[in-house]
């Protein structure tokens, strides 16, 4: 089931949330919704599960329109809303009952499906605990599970693993992967490996607007396009290495990393990988390579710079 | 309406599970028997085999139980954002109220059951009027579900439950009695005007054992309304400035 997102605008109180944003997801895909605090991240997501309406623009899930249909969007959606709300006078097993019978799940259904969510998101030994007696990331465990329980096509979450540890993070990720194989699910988050390991698309939104969009190899191609590639090459004096290396023609700049005995770093060309031709003239001029370290653009850096 | 049952059985429950329901209970029967049998103008000092001394108490003690039972009910999840949680579920805004309405109102009905023991009593003290009783508890769940109605609204326009009770209190005091005390002052079409809005009047006349249909408009009406009033107040996040 594909999700579309189309030119959607908020505005509230005249100042715009999102402006203009247009994106599509297909089955079968994860994606990854960055952005800096207050770029309309949870914005997006609320209008897409139909919390929010529009100022302009429409959303279809599945071929439904939040605007006319939105109880069947609601129908086909799981949502994890942004600080996981939760019924704290609740026990477990109540609440996912309840959230079961409110999704419209079959009657004779519902007993199965709270208890494989029960077991899928590790609730078993707190499943007759009172929902405010648990620790915050047993907490976000409820809500993805009140999220999944109806077993939903599309998957909106809202900074699932906020609170987490370290080992239920990874759970979670892997739980995500796998169902995002068959199902559509959209998260948002702001730590970027959790984009790295689970989305295979990122999208990523700075003051309402869609500043990059693409998987993650793409996004760090798009952005620089151009190999970084430091090298220590001995043997010979620095400056007629330096002058060597720029008439190579894959390189677009050498220059010498300061502080360092013949040490550089060399930018390539686009498109072009100057390693090889490096290596080729040092042989030729019997220099020794003694290290060569391709840096790769972190996504860091390409969020850093698209949303400043 | 089958999810306003689901809603409705929640809710109730969470009214046990926080004591919120035994506390009230215990106060409005408190309150109630002490007047009816205790204290002012009651029983053995009207000397009459009747709840009319019950029926003017709890009349009252309804009048300010209600929002205090009402005020949590929107407020609360607006403000830890279950709320949010809820209206993305298949549902409808009017399933929700009209689920916590039925939660509130069935509070109301056990609430009113345990009173059962004050007839009991009173029909081996004397002979009584079946039927005034009857209508009498009829006039009371007429005007308790006119007050959860107005209190669901009051709750639904704000996150703080101090807020939700004092607003529908507020509101709940003209039905109460400021339209009937303004209505004999006032001449001609505005005086029946007052004198139909004044729910003591209504109430009264149920009371007496004249179930009229105007008066069946007049309560049916007024929880229509307020909960249109509280639909359109959860749908406003919806509207598009």
């Amino acid at each position: 089931m594909e999700v579309v997102v189309k030119n959607l605008t908020k505005q509230y109180n005249g100042q715009k949330a999102i402006d203009g944003i247009g994106f599509r997801v297909n089955q079968g895909e994860v994606l990854g919704f960055l952005g800096p605090n207050g770029a309309g991240k949870s914005t997006t997501m609320k209008i897409i599960t139909s919390y929010l309406a529009p100022t302009d623009g429409d959303v279809e899930v599945g071929g439904y329109s939040v605007l006319q249909d939105s109880e069947k969007v609601r129908r086909l959606i799981g949502y994890l809303p942004e600080n996981n709300p939760l019924y704290l006078d609740m026990t477990v097993l109540d609440y996912l009952k309840f959230a079961a019978q409110l999704q419209g799940v079959r009657k004779d259904l519902i007993e199965i499906r709270v208890r494989q969510m029960v077991k899928v998101c590790g609730l078993m030994g707190e499943k007759h605990k009172l929902i405010g007696e648990l620790s915050k990331g047993y907490r976000q465990r409820v809500g993805l599970a009140q999220a999944m329980i109806h077993d939903p096509q599309v998957l909106i979450l809202d900074e699932p693993t906020s609170g987490l540890d370290p080992n239920q993070i990874i759970e979670i990720r892997k739980l995500i992967k796998e169902i995002g194989k068959q199902k559509t699910v959209i998260l948002s988050t702001h730590i970027l490996p959790e984009v790295e390991a689970t989305c295979d698309r990122i999208l990523i939104i700075s003051k309402g607007k869609i500043v990059a969009d693409g998987t993650p190899e793409e996004l760090r191609s798009q952005r620089q396009g151009r190999e970084i590639v430091k090298v220590k090459i001995e043997d010979g004096s620095a400056d007629d290495i330096l002058a060597a290396l720029k008439t190579i023609p894959s390189v677009l700049r050498a220059e010498p990393i300061g502080g360092k005995e013949n040490y550089f770093e060399i930018q390539a060309d686009r498109f072009a990988s100057p390693k090889r031709d490096i290596f080729k003239l040092c042989v030729k001029n019997n220099w020794i390579i003694t290290e060569m370290i391709p840096s790769e653009t972190r996504l860091e850096d390409i969020f850093h710079d698209l949303t400043i | 309406m089958k999810i306003a049952w689901v809603i409705a059985l929640k809710e109730i429950r969470t009214f046990f599970d926080s004591l919120t329901a035994y506390i009230l209970l215990i106060v409005f029967l408190g309150f109630s028997g002490f007047f009816t049998w205790l204290y002012g103008s009651d029983v053995f000092y009207i000397k009459q085999a009747s709840l009319g001394a019950f029926f003017n108490i709890a009349y009252w003690t309804l009048f300010f139980f209600i929002p205090a039972l009402t005020m949590r009910s929107l407020a609360e999840e607006n403000k830890t954002g279950t709320l949010e949680l809820l209206l993305t579920k298949p549902i409808s805004n009017l399933e929700v109220l009209w689920g916590k309405f039925m939660a509130c109102l069935m509070l109301i009905i056990i609430a009113l059951l345990c009173t059962l023991p004050y007839y009991i009593t009173i029909i081996n003290l004397g002979k009584v009027d079946k039927g005034v009783v009857l209508c009498g508890y009829l006039g009371l769940l007429f005007m308790s579900s006119s007050y959860i109605a107005i209190g669901l609204f009051a709750s639904s326009i704000t996150s703080n439950q101090v807020v939700a009770f004092l607003v529908a209190l507020f509101i709940g005091i003209f039905f109460q009695i400021l339209f009937g005390m303004v209505a004999p002052n006032m001449n001609g079409a505005l005086g029946e005007t007052f004198d139909y809005l004044s729910l003591s009047s209504h109430y009264e006349a149920v009371t007496r054992g004249v179930v009229d249909s105007r008066d069946l408009v007049y309560f049916a009406s007024i929880v229509f309304l307020s909960l249109m009033f509280a639909e359109s107040s959860l749908a406003r996040r919806n509207k598009t400035p």
